[in-house]
This record gives structure tokens, C-alpha cells and sequence, in this order.
């Protein structure tokens, strides 16, 4: 168990280097020249363009740069960025264009708030989705079963940022039924303004994820009831509670543990739509705003680090797999 | 059209519904004109009708049939396994004298595992692949005992000791996949017992396993079944299976009783072609290698719409014997057979046991055409396990 966590690290290692080259190879051979950021388009001379690729050390070979912004994960650096040297301070993975502060530590303040969003959301689509799948798949072929499915396709067919919207503008705006949305820090604005704040995004994370989640539970216990050792869980004279929880449940949590994974490593690299509509300083709207000025350095970060994330959670979910279930062996 | 219900035969003393020994206890177990039905989206499936049939303490009831001919699922009624709102059930199941048929689940619930146990086929897909051996029997203990679960733990260890799992004390934390098949078996077995139930059902309790592991665990029931003086229904395809273990034998086609018996008048006088046919499908190892076995023609009949008058007609291969369209349009009533008393078939032709002998029995043992005209016991030995079977001594030894 112990070794085979460290391999899937050394792997997931791997990973995350063949993603940074990759970003690395896009940050020098991709359309947007870094220097063109910082020469302002009015006054860009060929000479100026130039300086700027030497100053920013763009003019060295490739492999000695990246060695150079790799180095940043081991130790802090100094960057000379437009003229100015910035400390940026371990874990260093550049300096942002336009904010001249470290990336990593840029995006790392905005974490709490998109973690927030993502837990939240998490447990609002968990309880919401698991409990009606459940429901419909032990009354399947009922009306409560159609409605539950019908009302999920339904959900499922309306654009998530067409329902956030909607929900922002009708429930925020109009009737004022929550309060204004945003992120507040619950330690130094209090518990209150900080679920008051994500109160809305959190239930429309919920909905919009739970649709996916009642059809995926309710297939995983459908198939669960009909398994042989269900029958003998009911053979045994156990009670219908305990059949449906110890017995079924337990099988039927498996395949559903496997989206929940991934599902949650996406929504903790930042959920954009959610984000961008309740006006709440996340991970992801960092990131939409980086694409938007090119700001090379800074887009690299988002990306390894939601890179990081997705690594991360699949070795969480193997692990949890051999939790679950004893025949899986991890080695 | 056929008879869709029927009373209970009226066959005398014996019949189906008291076993052939007629000792004076009550059977245990008492099915009467049991029908159960299945309203699916092609149409009504008849999956049993009109089954009556008892087990008495200490007794070993063998049902035989096809896939589909509906032995599972009439044990699956008496269990109370079939879900009331998918199924039609009618006529009466008694459990130790209590009417179970349409009873509420919490009460069924202290009925199942406690008075009525079941063993079912694939003990791999039977047992929870995530829970511990051990688990899984304290928990049905402790279904229906109210005891910690360390004086549950007990029980299970000794219960995988009493079904002969080696170093039980250890065993019992092992996972089923950690398992052979026959010890998974032996397991499922112990998970049953554990309550002392006065009826076991076991649902071909040995087609998953080995050749080699069958025999033992059959003997491990036999074994099992004279210490616990529980009834057994065991429910298999399987002669050789009938042979070892049962005192009486049903056999079922199409969801009804077709031949019912002592499994020596079974095995002897057959008197229905279907048991002809389940007969000569066996492979004899004592036979000659070079001898074809003959399948029973056709496939089981849809039971969404049985075949009219006798469901075997359109297979059966000795229609042209009954006069008349007979077969096809009048359902046989269950009538007694001619070589003692308690046997019934469900047959029009006239004079079957001549049939058996002159034409069915050179077929499938030449050898032992002479014996059975003197009433002598042949001896099928599908699965080489005839040995210590209840009527041993009328037995020819084997060559």
C-alpha cells in the first residue's frame, strides 16, 4: 500500500513535468511573444523588443530556462521582470506579467475561495444526487422514479451558466431573496457572511451537479439490488434498512466514487461560470483573466496546478477503491 | 385452454402433498396450489402453477427440472423473496404451520434465515465481496439473536469449523474471494445453519463447484441435515445429485409438477417422457464411452404462453401413443403411477412403465433392463455419487 502511494506519486510526478514542458513549449513557440506584453504597442520599437527579450533572459536557450523556472519549485528566485527585480519567494513558477508578484502565491490567496465554492457545491450535489438516486432506484419503474429522471434530463438540457444566471438575477437581484454573492473569509468576516455569500452558488453547484449524480446512483443501485448477494442479504432475514445501506449502498458507492474524484479536482481548479456570475475572486476567474492579457506566467501556474489537482484525485480515488473494496489490491 | 388453476391433486394417502413414509408429524412445510406470476412488459409470465407439494422434519425433498421450469421460483416464494409488487402469488405456503404466503416483509423478515434458510448456486456472487466471512454469518446470527457482536464472532467460528473450513479461528477474517469455491460453499452453507433452521433449500447448491468438491459438499448437507434434523428442499438438474440426497423427487416442467415420488420410484418407474428424457440426458461413467447421450428435443416452452393441454406435448416424442388430439387440448391431471403408492404423473399414455422398459431403458442402460423388470434399483451414477444415499442397500454395487 505504502509503495504503491509512492509510485502513483513518482508517476503523477511525471505527469506534472511532461504538462510543464508542455506549457513551457506553448509559452516559446505558441503565437503571443512573451516580450510583446510589456512593449506597449504604441511606442514598440524592433530595438526596444529586443532589450526587452534580453532583459527577461528570453534570449537564452530553452532548456537553460526551463531548468531556470523548474528551479523555482526547489528554492526562491529572483526575477528581473520590465526592469525590475521581484523576489518570488518558494514555491516560485514565475512572475505575473501584469501584477508583477509570484503566480503561486497569487493564485494560492485565491484558493480558500474557490475551495469554499468547491466543498460547498460538493455536498450540495452529493446529498441532493445520491439521495434521489437512491429514492428513485428502490421505487424504479414508479412515478417517483419518472419524475426524479425526467426532472434531472430536464435540469441536465438548461446551460449551467443559463441557470446560475437566472438564479443570480431572479433570487439576488429581483427578489432578494439571498444576499449578494461573494466570497467572504469565515474566520475574519464570520461563519454568517460567508455561507450568506455562497449560499446561492453552493445550491446551484448542487443542482446542476446533482442531475448527473441521481442517473449515476440511481443506475449503480438498480444494479446493486439485483446482485445475487443482495438476495441473500434478504435471505438472511436482515432488515430492508439494513439491505438497502450495508449491502447495496456499499457496492453502489463505488462507480459513483470514481466521478466524485474527478468531478471535485475540476471544480477545485475553479469553477469559471460560478465565479464569473456570483462575483467571487477564485482560482478560475484568475485563470479566465490571465488568458485574457496573456499573461504567459501566470496561465502556466493555473494549469499545473489544476494539473496537480487531477493527479492528486485520481491517486485519492485508487486509494479509496481498496478501501471500499478488499479484492482490490493496490500494488 | 388450458386449466390455468387446479385443486390440489387428490391422490390418496401419498401425493404430493405428504410425503411417501407417512410418518404421523406434521410435514414442516405445506405448499398448496401455489401460482405465481409475473406481470412483465410482453405480458404475464405463468412462472409456477398450481404447486403443492410438503416437506417433513428430517426429510430431503429433490426438485428437478430445467432452467425456467420454475423451481427457483417457487422457492423463492417460500422464502418470501419475490417482490410483492412485481409478482402474483396465489394459493398457500405454510412455514411450521403459520400461513407465510402474503405475509408483511418485518414479519417474513423473522421467518427467513431463522426457520427457513437458503443456499444459493454461486456462492462467489452469493457473499458480499466486501464484507469478512465471518462477518457476514454473525450478522445473520445476529438477525435474529440478540447478542454482541463477540458472542456472534463465537458462533461464526464455530459454525466455519462445524462446515470444515481449516484454522476457522483465522479464517474467519478472510474475505470471500480469499476463498475456494468449495470452501465459499461450505461458508454459505454455515451462514444458513447458524440459526438452525427447521428447512434448508439449497438451489443447485453444487453446479457452480468442481466435480471433485460436489461430492463433499453434498455429504457435508447429509451430514449436516442428520445432526440439525432440519428438512432440505434441494433443487438441481442434476440426477446423480437426486440420487445421493433426496428421499422424494418432484420433477417440473413449465411451472407445474409433472412427476412426483419416492426417488427410488423416480429413478426405477418413471413414468412421465420428460423424466425419460431428464434420464437419458445423464451421462452413465460406467457406460460405454462410445454411447451418445440423448438430449431432450426442442427448447422449455415460453411460460408467457404455455403450449395448450400438456406443456411437454410439443417435445414429447410419445404422442402418437395417446388416442385422439388428447395432448394437445386436455391438461393431464396429476394420476397415480403404477408401481406403488405416493407416485403421480402428470400423463394420458395408457401404459407407460411398459414404454420405460421396452423402449427407454435398453437406451440408457441395456444392462439393467433385467433388474428393473425384477424391480431391482438401477443405478445412475451421473456424477459418481452414489455411495451413502438413504436406500444404499437396495442398491446393485458397482461393477
Amino acid at each position: 500500500m505504502f509503495g504503491y502511494i509512492v509510485r502513483r506519486l513518482i508517476a503523477g510526478v511525471l505527469v506534472l513535468i511532461a504538462v510543464s514542458m508542455m506549457v513551457f513549449a506553448i509559452f516559446f513557440y505558441g503565437p503571443n511573444d512573451p516580450a510583446l506584453a510589456y512593449c506597449p504597442e504604441s511606442r514598440c520599437t524592433p530595438q526596444r523588443l529586443d532589450n526587452l527579450r534580453h532583459n527577461l533572459g528570453l534570449d537564452r536557450p530553452a532548456p537553460q530556462q526551463y531548468v531556470e523556472y523548474m528551479s523555482g519549485l526547489v528554492k526562491s528566485r529572483h526575477i528581473e521582470s520590465g526592469g525590475i527585480s521581484i523576489d518570488c519567494n518558494w514555491p516560485c513558477l514565475g512572475v505575473s506579467f501584469k501584477y508583477r508578484v509570484s503566480v503561486f502565491h497569487y493564485l494560492w490567496d485565491r484558493f480558500p475561495a474557490t475551495f469554499s465554492v468547491a466543498a460547498g457545491g460538493a455536498i450540495c450535489f452529493l446529498i441532493i444526487g445520491l439521495f434521489s438516486g437512491i429514492f428513485a432506484a428502490r421505487r424504479r419503474g414508479t412515478m417517483a422514479d419518472k419524475a426524479i429522471v425526467s426532472t434531472s434530463l430536464f435540469i441536465n438540457a438548461i446551460p449551467y451558466y443559463l441557470l446560475a444566471l437566472l438564479a443570480y438575477l431572479y433570487l439576488v437581484q429581483g427578489l432578494g431573496l439571498f444576499p449578494e454573492t461573494g466570497y467572504h473569509s469565515p474566520f475574519k468576516d464570520g461563519p454568517f457572511k460567508f455561507v450568506g455569500g455562497l449560499a446561492l452558488p453552493w445550491l446551484m453547484l448542487g443542482i446542476a451537479y446533482s442531475t448527473q449524480y441521481a442517473r449515476f446512483s440511481r443506475g449503480a443501485m438498480v444494479d446493486a439490488l439485483n446482485e445475487d448477494y443482495v438476495r441473500t442479504a434478504r435471505a438472511k432475514g436482515l432488515m430492508e434498512r439494513v439491505v438497502v445501506r450495508r449491502h447495496a449502498l456499499r457496492a453502489a458507492i463505488v462507480p459513483v466514487v470514481t466521478i466524485f474524484g474527478l468531478d471535485f479536482a475540476y471544480l477545485l481548479a475553479g469553477t469559471l461560470f460560478t465565479e464569473k456570475i456570483f462575483g467571487i475572486q477564485g482560482m478560475g476567474l484568475a485563470g479566465l483573466d490571465a488568458v485574457q492579457r496573456t499573461d504567459l506566467p501566470m496561465i502556466s501556474a493555473y494549469t499545473l496546478i489544476s494539473a496537480a489537482f487531477i493527479v492528486v484525485a485520481n491517486i485519492v480515488v485508487d486509494i479509496l477503491y481498496s478501501v471500499i473494496d478488499p479484492r482490490v489490491r493496490l500494488a | 385452454m388450458t386449466q390455468t388453476n387446479e385443486p390440489a391433486p387428490q391422490t390418496g394417502t401419498g401425493g404430493l402433498s405428504e410425503p411417501t413414509d407417512g410418518a404421523a408429524t406434521d410435514p414442516f412445510l405445506v405448499v398448496e396450489d401455489l401460482t405465481v406470476k409475473f406481470p412483465t412488459a410482453d405480458g404475464l409470465v405463468q412462472a409456477v402453477t398450481g404447486l403443492s407439494y410438503s416437506v417433513e422434519q428430517g426429510k430431503t425433498l429433490g426438485i428437478v427440472g430445467e432452467s425456467g421450469s420454475g423451481k427457483s421460483v417457487s422457492s423463492l416464494a417460500v422464502m418470501g423473496l419475490h417482490d410483492a409488487k412485481r409478482t402474483q402469488m396465489s394459493g398457500s405456503i405454510r412455514v411450521g404451520g403459520k400461513e407465510v404466503l402474503g405475509l408483511a416483509n418485518d414479519k417474513m423478515r423473522r421467518i427467513r434465515g431463522r426457520e427457513v434458510a437458503m443456499i444459493f448456486q454461486d456462492p462467489l456472487t452469493a457473499l458480499h465481496p466486501f464484507y469478512k466471512v465471518g462477518a457476514q454469518i454473525s450478522e445473520a446470527y445476529r438477525a435474529h439473536h440478540d447478542v454482541s457482536k463477540s458472542v456472534a464472532r463465537t458462533k461464526a467460528i464455530e459454525m466455519l469449523d462445524r462446515v470444515g473450513i481449516p484454522q476457522a479461528r483465522t479464517r474467519v477474517d478472510d474475505y470471500p474471494h480469499q476463498f475456494s469455491g468449495g470452501m465459499r460453499q461450505r461458508a454459505m452453507i454455515a451462514m444458513a445453519l447458524v440459526n438452525d433452521p427447521s428447512l434448508v433449500i439449497a438451489d443447485e447448491p453444487t453446479t457452480a463447484l468442481d466435480v471433485t468438491v460436489q461430492a463433499q459438499i453434498l455429504d457435508l448437507l447429509q451430514e449436516l441435515q442428520k445432526d440439525f434434523n432440519s428438512a432440505i428442499i434441494i433443487i438441481t438438474h442434476d440426477l446423480g445429485v437426486v440420487a445421493e440426497m433426496a428421499d422424494d423427487v418432484m420433477v417440473m416442467y413449465a411451472g407445474r409438477a409433472v412427476e412426483f415420488g419416492s426417488t427410488r420410484q423416480i429413478l426405477t418407474h418413471p413414468e412421465m417422457p420428460y423424466t425419460w428424457g431428464l434420464l437419458s440426458s445423464v451421462p452413465d461413467v460406467t457406460a460405454d464411452p462410445e454411447a451418445r447421450l440423448i438430449p431432450i428435443k426442442g427448447n422449455p416452452p415460453s411460460l408467457l404462453k404455455p403450449p395448450t393441454g400438456c406443456a411437454f406435448h410439443p417435445r414429447c416424442p410419445h404422442m402418437d401413443k395417446v388416442p385422439g388430439n388428447l395432448c394437445k387440448t386436455t391438461l393431464p391431471e396429476l394420476t397415480p403411477g403404477e408401481h406403488g403408492e405416493g407416485h403421480v404423473k402428470r400423463c394420458h399414455l395408457p401404459d407407460p412403465s411398459a414404454i420405460y422398459v421396452q423402449e427407454i431403458l435398453p437406451e440408457i442402460a441395456p444392462d439393467l433392463v433385467e433388474m428393473t423388470i425384477n424391480d431391482q434399483f438401477p443405478q445412475k451414477t451421473g456424477t459418481g455419487l452414489v455411495g451413502d444415499s438413504p436406500s444404499d442397500d437396495a442398491l446393485p454395487k458397482e461393477r
